[in-house]
């Protein structure tokens, strides 16, 4: 099965349906927010602080009455940005490195696993952290180090649905022809675990979405005046008794977000029979 | 009374009206034995489970009933049909292993099966199990259930399974395919058993079985089974002796006959999916006696010697097989191709405890085979599972590592590892594997999969890929429009076909085939058989032929090598292995194959015990603990491979012992 049907299926299942529409209502607001923004999203304004939702601005203002509707609208867009370009470092190492070791095994597939589990050991927050004081805040710094990171777990997952196949008599028969180890992985292996790849890199967006915020939450992502929601979160979180709102708006957005891609790749899972959390073809 | 009555039964699936059985009538008396045969998907394994009540989870009967001892299966309270069950009916699943719970003993689960349906008191249970042990004669009854499965077997696990079929002593045992995935000799053993066991309770037995010579030697009659009809249904004799539907005349003849050797004729066309229908009767677009009558469902009607048949014009003559006689193959004067010397390729245990202990010993499973293979020659490698044949095939390809001998191929020595072989060497042998689901790429279309040797070996262009891929699809019989398709959307046959594609496509001189035809219907088998050997012919490509079918050996192979133990036991020609066998084990594999020849149902089974173990192989003659003719010196002294006539070759101490 592959590409309308597919869709079909996913849209044809209610959480599918759902999922779908929050993940492409947050895109289309990620593209096209700058063309419809009500407000300047970072003019102060010392009047306007920590106002209550109004028809001028329907979210409220923040601590620097800020629209938070303007920045609402935009507080995904570097997050998204640096998520998916982060998710693609992860995917691309993680699988070469996860089919290779599948498909070489012995000492070498051993060893290189047990500095894997090293690595997954150690909370990749901290990593990030540790990187990020030394090369400094900034998305051209982020994404290398969230790539690869978070390509840790890519690893264990392509290597567990490579292993499925490698031992398959058409990577065998492969082997007898003597093609190169590169044409088995690329040609012989990846078509096969495509799937299980496409929803585990669905995963690791979202988580990689929730990484970036938090580290914006701690003053080591997105830096402001940047409208970001995790900064947000953060700069409002002292008003919270007062404003809710200021809270609350970013906090929603994020969750949809969230939510919506937890649901769509649920789906698609489920579509392409591929078993989300063993991470290989159910069946 | 009737034990079992069929009227009518349909099952189809469910929210279609694919029907998987269709209008199937039956009847069954106490103490009788019934096979039902059929290639896969013909809905005889559906037809079976319905017998006991039961339907496959998608699947619904949407007409007639089954009637067992007077009443009517499927408007019984589910509680009283599992007394039913329990006290009546017992059934033997296909495969022992995965029936069997591997984390418990064998004894427990057989005391499960005893108690589900009786109350037993508890000091009886183990005086119980262990005479049910005795009964399905399994060794030391009062100790193996202590045993786990995977302590067991094939052949023992089947044994456990039938004695928890008999826990509740039936009156009528269905069985699933019982020997399937068996050796031939423990296979013969089971079949002797059940055959045993019926004659000393009396229950009847209903068997469905792809192979009709297991059903020859075990029941008294036979319903063939065609796209979910029962197209005939006839004693087994009368079956064998003189077939009255075309397709059961068809399928007869396909199957291949030591005796006869030679090409038996395939079925052509392939049978339709399951649940499809068709228009009239749905083996006339293969049928060759097919005419205008055949656009009319033919009902199952009385004949006149006896049985029912589904047939507008059925046959009456005695049936004969017909065999297209292989002619010998011009070997250039005998010039080797490939040459083996003193192959030795072991397996070392990984287990832990065998490390630490240090008492490691790699396991032999190939122990010294030396044979050559002649130019444009099929030579034949028989053997049961575990004697190592797939094994030579994989050393000579280079997918492991031998531990001594040498390989050559035209002289040259061939490495080890397909890796350290040049990209000539390489392309000059070909496998082709056993299972052709597993050997194609799921996710390649067919011109992929012929593309991948075009462009490695001839760097092909796309334009001579396309070139190439369409006389190759020619070559094995396969559409042009099959290219575009992946391996899912084809036929198990055509599947082999494209595989057998993918290996010539490499114009190798060398081809080895591992078992090519034991996932393959009959019927479909033949056509594959007569593809290889043209292939061969017609491009003077040389075949190494692993199969533990000796009869699809038989009707292929211009020579053949017996394997037992990893040691070659005897080799010749086809003819003069198979007719005049030197070895007891030949003598004793021959024996062991079930034929669907009622004259020849009935000989013993020349041969003891089960094979031991590769860890720990018998001294002197490896065949020493199973030979019914062993003498001391056997016990102590390795036979070598000695000249018995031209080109025949022994490695017994004895000659002309076979026979006696």
């Amino acid at each position: 099965m592959s590409g309308a049907p597919i869709l079909r299926a996913v849209l044809s299942q209610p959480s599918g349906a759902i999922g779908i529409t929050l993940v492409v209502g947050h895109v289309m607001l990620a593209v096209l927010s700058p063309l419809v923004l009500p407000h300047d999203p970072i003019a102060q304004s010392a009047d306007l602080m920590l106002q209550m939702p109004s028809l001028s601005h329907p979210f409220g203002t923040d601590r620097l009455g800020r629209d938070i509707l303007s920045r609402v609208m935009l507080g995904g867009r570097e997050a998204m940005l640096i998520a998916t370009l982060a998710t693609l470092v992860a995917m691309v190492w993680g699988t070469v490195v996860g089919i290779f070791l599948a498909l070489i095994g012995g000492r070498i597939d051993t060893y290189i696993m047990r500095i894997v589990d090293a690595l997954s050991s150690i909370p990749g927050i901290l990593i990030v952290m540790i990187f990020v004081a030394a090369l400094g805040v900034g998305a051209t710094a982020l994404i290398p180090i969230l790539g690869c990171s978070y390509g840790l777990s890519v690893v264990y997952i392509a290597r567990a649905a490579a292993l499925d196949f490698v031992a398959r008599d058409f990577v065998l028969a492969a082997q007898a022809r003597g093609e190169a180890r590169a044409t088995i992985l690329i040609r012989e292996i990846l078509p096969n675990v495509r799937d299980t790849l496409a929803v585990q890199g669905a995963m690791q967006w979202s988580w990689l979405m929730l990484g970036i915020t938090s580290l914006s939450f701690l003053g080591l992502g997105v830096a402001p005046p940047t409208p970001d929601w995790g900064l947000m979160i953060a700069d409002a979180r002292g008003v919270m008794p007062t404003a809710p709102w200021a809270v609350l708006w970013p906090m929603a957005m994020l969750s949809t977000l969230i939510v919506g891609v937890n649901l769509a790749t649920d789906s698609f899972a489920k579509a392409l029979g591929v078993d989300r959390q063993m991470g290989v073809r159910a069946a | 009374m009737t034990l079992l009555d069929v009227q009518e039964l349909t099952i189809s699936q469910v929210g279609s009206d694919a029907a998987i059985v269709r209008a199937a009538t039956l009847a069954l008396e106490p103490g009788e034995t019934l096979g039902i045969a059929g290639e896969s998907g013909c809905g005889k394994s559906t037809l079976l489970l319905a017998l006991m009540g039961v339907v496959k989870p998608g699947l619904a009967v949407t007409g007639g009933h089954v009637h067992l001892m007077g009443q009517h299966l499927g408007s019984i309270a589910p509680e009283a049909m599992r007394r039913l069950r329990g006290q009546s009916i017992a059934w033997v699943p296909q495969s022992a292993a995965m029936a069997l719970t591997p984390t418990m003993r064998v004894g427990a689960q057989l005391a499960e099966a005893m108690s589900v349906h009786d109350t037993i008191p508890p000091g009886d249970i183990t005086a119980r199990t262990t005479a049910l042990f005795a009964q399905v004669r399994l060794p030391e009854p009062n100790q193996i259930g202590a045993r786990y499965p995977h302590e067991l077997s094939g052949g023992q696990m089947q044994r456990v399974v039938i004695a928890m079929a008999l826990a509740c002593a039936p009156k009528l045992l269905l069985l699933d395919e019982p020997t399937t995935g068996l050796d031939v000799t423990t296979q013969a053993e089971i079949l002797d058993l059940l055959g045993e066991l019926r004659r000393d309770t009396g229950m009847a037995m209903v068997c469905v079985s792809h192979d009709i010579g297991v059903l020859a030697r075990l029941t008294a009659r036979v319903a063939v089974m065609y796209a979910g009809r029962i197209v005939e249904d006839r004693p087994t004799a009368a079956l064998l002796t003189r077939p009255a539907h075309p397709y059961a005349r068809a399928l007869l003849a396909s199957v291949p006959q030591i005796e006869n050797p030679g090409m038996p004729p395939s079925i052509p066309g392939s049978p339709p999916a399951p649940g499809m229908s068709t228009p009239g009767c749905a083996f006339a677009p293969r049928c060759s006696r097919a005419h205008a009558a055949c656009d009319l469902v033919p009902a199952l009607s009385p004949l006149p010697l006896g049985g029912r048949v589904a047939c507008h014009s059925p046959e009456n003559g005695i049936f004969a097989p017909v065999v297209m006689p292989t002619p010998l193959v011009a070997q250039e004067a005998g010039v080797p191709v490939v040459t083996v010397r003193d192959l030795v390729v072991q397996y070392r245990r990984a287990s832990l405890f065998a490390r630490l202990s240090r008492r490691s010993r790699p396991d032999s499973v190939v122990a010294g085979v030396s044979l050559t293979l002649l130019k444009g020659e099929i030579l034949g490698l028989v053997g049961e599972s575990g004697s190592g044949k797939s094994t030579i095939v994989r050393a000579i390809a280079g997918l492991w590592p031998r531990s001594a001998g040498t390989i050559t191929l035209d002289g040259a020595n061939l490495p080890a590892r397909a890796t350290e072989r040049d990209r000539a060497a390489l392309r000059r042998v070909q496998v082709v594997f056993q299972n052709p689901d597993a050997s194609l790429n799921p996710r390649h279309t067919v011109r992929e999969i012929l593309a991948q040797p075009l462009r490695l070996y001839f760097n092909a262009s796309p334009a001579e890929v396309e070139d190439h891929a369409r006389s190759l699809t020619a070559a094995v019989r396969l559409d042009p429009d099959h290219l575009d398709r992946r391996p899912a959307q084809l036929s198990g046959g055509e599947r082999q076909r494209v595989a057998l594609a993918r290996a010539f496509a490499a114009e190798p001189d060398v081809i080895l085939c591992d078992e090519v035809t034991s996932a393959l219907d009959v019927s479909v088998q033949a056509s594959v058989l007569a593809l290889i050997r043209d292939l061969c012919q017609s491009r003077g490509t040389s075949c190494l032929f692993v199969a533990h079918d000796i009869a699809v050996v038989a009707a292929l192979c211009d020579r053949v090598a017996v394997i037992y133990l990893g040691q070659i036991v005897e080799i010749g020609r086809t003819t003069d292995v198979f007719l005049r066998p030197q070895h007891p084990y030949t003598e004793a594999l021959l024996s062991a194959i079930p034929e669907p020849d009622p004259m020849k149902t009935m000989q013993p089974v020349l041969i003891n015990g089960e094979m031991p173990s590769m860890t720990d192989p018998p001294a002197g003659c490896r065949f020493s603990t199973r030979c019914r003719h062993v003498r001391d010196v056997c016990r102590t002294s390795t036979p070598a491979l000695a000249l018995r006539s031209a080109e025949h070759f022994t490695a017994c101490h004895f000659e002309g012992i076979t026979g006696i």
